[in-house]
């Protein structure tokens, strides 16, 4: 690790003064990507601004048909949420199956969706029930805000604040993790609610994404049969020791399975 | 009186007297050590396999703050190379080849995380920092990183005066008689397997600190070790030209070993010659990624074996060809790995009458490899358990029963192998059908096709295997390489009024040894366990000693205190003899009191301590004062644990993920002295076998580089990969020590690779599978199912 300055802002406005006056400050949150990176010396951010004294960024709530959770809602208060739960289930089982104890009790859901790692699970609940990602200035809708590996539409001054996800009718989210890191090696979550039809991949690609043929097979006939015989293609996949392309895309079309049936 | 109770002596599950410390984070590791005026150093280690080193540039490194010196090979001049404790002779007699192993990189790097400069610094972030600004020029060459590429023509040499790569090209077993039976064999089966390169992965990692007192011109280097003599011995004597009597090495507690803690280490003397030449203490600690590129390498074996039958099943003949991968350097035990303590063992529990083995040991432009928990023995116990399984399916015979005919017989023992070793006792058909009746063997078709209701595929697996362990007797081990005796050293200091202090040459890592050995001296001397303490790991109080690792440390380091608990109750005969005015010969002993035979007169060893160290009334003209004695036990012999392992497992056809489910050993370890330890080293084992078996797998790419550096990719087992082990012992006493025992801290990882891959390819019997290598991953499995489909 290099030595940073380290903020830690009270509220929103000075946490992105803070940002906007040093191009090579960082935010950070619960830190469990940025921390291992830097004790690596993979990153050498001037300063570090915590977000954790901020308290609008905190708290889950329902707001009208949307469940609106801070970004800098722990992992583990998702998992054991009763207004997620009654909301929203399947994000109850993804918070669960995030990490292991010690992440999820300091890991946020703002800072896994800002990092869009893309084998982290986040993404595919935010892009795959069409949620809504507030930040310090405006709101993104899902389909505009993943971008790319490790990147999203948030400008380096901009704080995203908050998520919030239609409530949908029903979800499902199904992975496989990577034996020896337990990140996503493939995975799908599934929805079908007044977003529409929706199946979002992560851990196979480079970065989270729609997968249009299931979706249009679903929306015809909502049943894990219908995605079970979609094959995704190959072409594009990540590939690394654990998992060929190839097995990517097959363990695609399993896991979408799985998180139709999980969807019930 | 010296009453034991509740009973602490041989056989009770006594709980570790340890673990308090270490449960409550008060251990004291290597790096909680801290001394005055303290520096640390940063090892700048090479980024490429292999590459010419140009011009070092420490300029601005060494204007840095907080930086006190840079070091590279240059600087340490005259310093002797990592010495190799172990010589092997090629099959013409010539010895192998043993290239030098600089402590810092001269002229090339041959490995990524080959140690090029050190920088020692006030803090551990400075040295860190100025090594980054350390410029070297490296002119990069092309890698050899597995057997294949370092074998193939024109490969790139790993020591330029070794063109073909070859450490040595040595055999064992009789050629001719091999031949002769594969000529009227009814059957030949022939089976190829490599068998997968681990990262040992201790808890705690290394850690060094040197020190030296100007005074007394002594050094200290405390250092997270399995043997500080060793290191004292082979640092002392061949890199640093110290002696014994001004050489301190300390082993405090240490975190985890498995044989990566054995070797003599380059930062060890960077550290010690560093602190003399700064007069100044120097700590080095490695982090995980560092672990995996320098802490010495497991296994990493290519093999093809060819079992000769007859036509009802009875091995005839057995040939075996391997290439052991080395690594770039010779770390300190490697050679005696992949021959003395893999190829002697290939007779296994079978009756083989014939035995031909080759071994190839080859350099590659990777860490080190040397011995991992079963060292050798794993490797071949998976040969022969695969082979065993192939022969059973291709010839048509019951996997079980092909085992049980060709077992030893339990009245062959002593039986003489054609592999040079001699086999003092056993039982394989106890522990066979002890294991067959815990795993439910006879029922397990039933659980299949529940299995199969549910769309998964189970199998199982077994193994029936043996290993030798205890190591060793000197001069056997001489005769064979060893350039170091293997006995075992052991003190017992009755104070006066009755307590015991134990100096150990073993060292505990995590072996619970200061339990164990106290209910040695509390079943023999009668004193409780919380009146014994188990004084190891540092060359100042401890006389001699050679370490923990093979299973060793009961059988030859618990035989030594035996011996020296035996010079104990024949003193104190003497002295109880003289105070209860009787014959010597009339004394006897039992667990603390000497008594006159046959009468009520006794004295506790207490009064009887007391008196040697009070002597008012002692022999003293016949009779020193005191009551502390020394003794060295030298093995006659290997101890022979075995046992027969059974794991089953479930495969999910969607994605090739193997669940164990249940996992069932029954061992042979000779006497148990703790049964609650027994049974947490089997399964520490076992956890580590599943882990080869299933999920741990050291990745090299084509260039060299060390893919697999991380926790994110190197996968050890957590505990949903496992499952129930359960385990139980059958025991046959080892004849040769005095304690009956044979050893336990290996068997878990050797027995159960092959039972957990015999039952991945049993689960896989509807698709036409004959093997899968390890690690059986969820690609692996898929892919193998998934080329079957189409």
């Amino acid at each position: 690790m290099y030595d940073f300055a380290y903020h830690k802002p009270s509220s929103l406005a000075e946490a992105a003064r803070l940002l906007a006056a040093d191009p090579d400050a960082k935010a950070i949150a619960g830190g469990h990507t940025l921390l291992p990176a830097l004790k690596h010396r993979l990153n050498r951010p001037s300063s570090l601004v915590d977000l954790s004294g901020i308290a609008e960024m905190r708290g889950i709530r329902r707001e009208g048909d949307s469940l609106v959770i801070g970004a800098l809602t722990r992992h583990e208060a998702v998992a054991r949420s009763s207004e997620v739960k009654s909301a929203i289930p399947a994000l109850v089982h993804l918070a669960q199956h995030i990490g292991d104890t010690q992440v999820r009790n300091r890991g946020t859901i703002g800072g896994s969706v800002a990092n869009n790692d893309p084998a982290a699970d986040y993404p595919a609940a935010v892009l795959g029930l069409g949620a809504t990602v507030r930040t310090s200035r405006r709101e993104i809708p899902a389909d505009e805000f993943f971008l790319g590996m490790f990147t999203t539409a948030l400008e380096p001054d901009e704080i995203l604040t908050a998520i919030a996800f239609p409530i949908p009718e029903k979800a499902g989210y199904a992975k496989m993790r990577n034996p020896a890191s337990r990140y996503v090696m493939a995975g799908a979550f599934v929805s079908k609610g007044k977003m529409g039809v929706r199946v979002a991949i992560n851990g196979a690609g480079p970065c989270v994404f729609r997968q249009a043929a299931m979706e249009a097979a679903l929306a015809a006939n909502w049943s894990p049969e219908a995605v079970a015989g979609i094959k995704q293609s190959a072409d594009g996949l990540n590939s690394d020791i654990h998992g060929s392309a190839e097995y990517r895309a097959h363990l695609v079309s399993v896991m979408a399975k799985r998180a139709v049936q999980a969807a019930g | 009186m010296n009453v034991v109770h509740p009973f602490e002596g041989i056989g009770a599950s006594v709980r570790r007297k340890e673990d308090r410390r270490f449960l409550s984070g008060r251990g004291q590791y290597t790096d909680d050590i801290n001394r005055p005026g303290q520096l640390y150093a940063h090892i700048l280690r090479s980024p490429h396999a292999h590459a010419r080193i140009g011009a070092i540039d420490t300029t601005a490194a060494r204007a840095m703050p907080g930086v006190e010196a840079i070091y590279t090979s240059a600087d340490m001049a005259g310093i002797g190379g990592l010495p190799c404790g172990w010589q092997i002779h090629n099959k013409d007699g010539t010895p192998m080849a043993e290239p030098k192993h600089p402590v810092l990189a001269e002229g090339k790097v041959r490995h990524v995380g080959d140690p090029v400069a050190v920088v020692i610094a006030a803090t551990r972030q400075q040295a860190r920092d100025a090594a980054e600004a350390i410029e070297v020029e490296y002119d990069v060459l092309p890698a050899a990183a597995t057997l294949a590429q370092a074998q193939a023509p024109g490969a790139p040499a790993v020591h330029d005066d070794l063109p073909a790569n070859l450490c040595y090209d040595w055999h064992i077993g009789e050629k001719a008689a091999v031949d002769a039976a594969f000529a009227q064999a009814a059957h030949r089966v022939v089976f190829e397997t490599t068998n997968n390169r681990l990262v040992p992965n201790a808890m705690e990692p290394r850690s060094a600190i040197g020190d030296y007192d100007a005074t007394t011109g002594e050094h200290t280097l405390w250092t997270t070790s399995q043997n500080p003599h060793v290191i004292r011995l082979l640092m002392g004597a061949f890199v640093l030209n110290l002696p014994e009597a001004k050489l301190r090495v300390v082993a405090p507690d240490v975190g985890g070993g498995f044989g990566s803690k054995i070797y003599h280490y380059a930062e060890e003397a960077i550290v010690t010659w560093a602190a003399h030449k700064l007069e100044r203490p120097v700590k080095w600690t490695s982090d995980r990624t560092e672990a995996f590129m320098s802490d010495a390498h497991g296994r990493d074996h290519v093999t093809r074996a060819e079992l000769a039958l007859d036509k009802d099943g009875k091995f005839l003949a057995l040939h075996v060809q391997t290439q052991a991968n080395m690594g770039a350097y010779l770390s300190t035990f490697a050679p005696c790995v992949p021959t003395y303590l893999y190829a002697t063992l290939l007779a296994g529990v079978y009756s083989t009458p014939a035995i031909y083995a080759e071994v190839k040991a080859v350099f590659t432009h990777t860490v080190p490899v040397d011995a991992y928990r079963g060292a050798g023995r794993p490797e071949a116990t998976y040969l022969l358990e695969r082979l065993v399984d192939v022969a059973a399916k291709q010839c048509g015979f019951d996997r079980v029963e092909l085992r049980r005919k060709n077992f030893i017989a339990t009245d062959a023992f002593p039986y003489q192998t054609p592999v040079a070793l001699q086999y003092d006792s056993g039982d394989y058909f106890s522990t066979l059908d002890q294991a067959l009746q815990s795993a439910d063997w006879a029922g397990f078709e039933a659980r299949r096709a529940e299995a199969k209701a549910r769309g998964k595929l189970r199998g199982i697996g077994i193994s029936t295997y043996l290993e030798a362990c205890g190591i060793a007797p000197s001069a056997v081990v001489g005769s064979l390489g060893a350039r170091a005796g293997l006995y075992e050293v052991g003190t017992i200091r009755v104070h006066p009024t009755g307590s015991v202090t134990v100096l150990t040459g073993a060292h505990s890592h995590g072996q619970g040894h200061e339990t164990t050995f106290a209910q040695l001296v509390a079943d023999k001397l009668g004193v409780p366990v919380a009146n014994v303490d188990i004084v190891h790991g540092d060359t100042a109080k401890v006389p001699f000693g050679m370490g923990t690792y093979g299973s060793r440390s009961l059988a030859v380091g618990g035989s030594a205190m035996d011996k020296a608990m035996d010079k104990i109750i024949a003193k104190g005969k003497r002295i109880a003899a003289h105070l209860m005015e009787a014959s010597v010969e009339d004394v006897e002993f039992e667990r603390g009191t000497f008594r006159v035979a046959g009468t009520d007169k006794t004295k506790a060893l207490a009064e009887v301590s007391l008196a040697a160290y009070v002597p008012h009334n002692y022999p003293i003209e016949e009779l020193e004062p005191g009551l502390e004695e020394t003794a060295f036990y030298d093995p006659k012999n290997f101890t022979y644990p075995g046992g027969c392992h059974i794991a089953e497992v479930e495969i999910e056809p969607e994605t090739g993920r193997v669940q164990l489910v249940n996992f069932t050993a029954v061992d042979d370890v000779g006497r148990v002295i703790n049964p609650m330890i027994v049974e947490g080293q089997v399964q520490g084992g076992v956890a580590q076998g599943v882990g080869q078996a299933l999920l741990e797998a050291c990745v090299y790419d084509e260039a060299g580089q060390l893919v697999s550096a991380s926790m994110m990719d190197y996968c050890l087992p957590r505990a949903e990969d496992l499952a129930p082990v359960s385990v139980a012992t059958h025991t046959t006493l080892c004849t040769h020590n005095p304690l009956g025992v044979k050893g336990c801290g290996e068997v878990g990882a050797i027995g159960s690779p092959p039972a957990v891959i015999n039952a991945v390819v049993d689960a896989l019997r509807d698709y036409g599978v004959e093997h899968v290598e390890m690690p059986a991953t969820p690609q692996k499995i898929w892919s193998i199912l998934h080329r079957q489909q189409s």
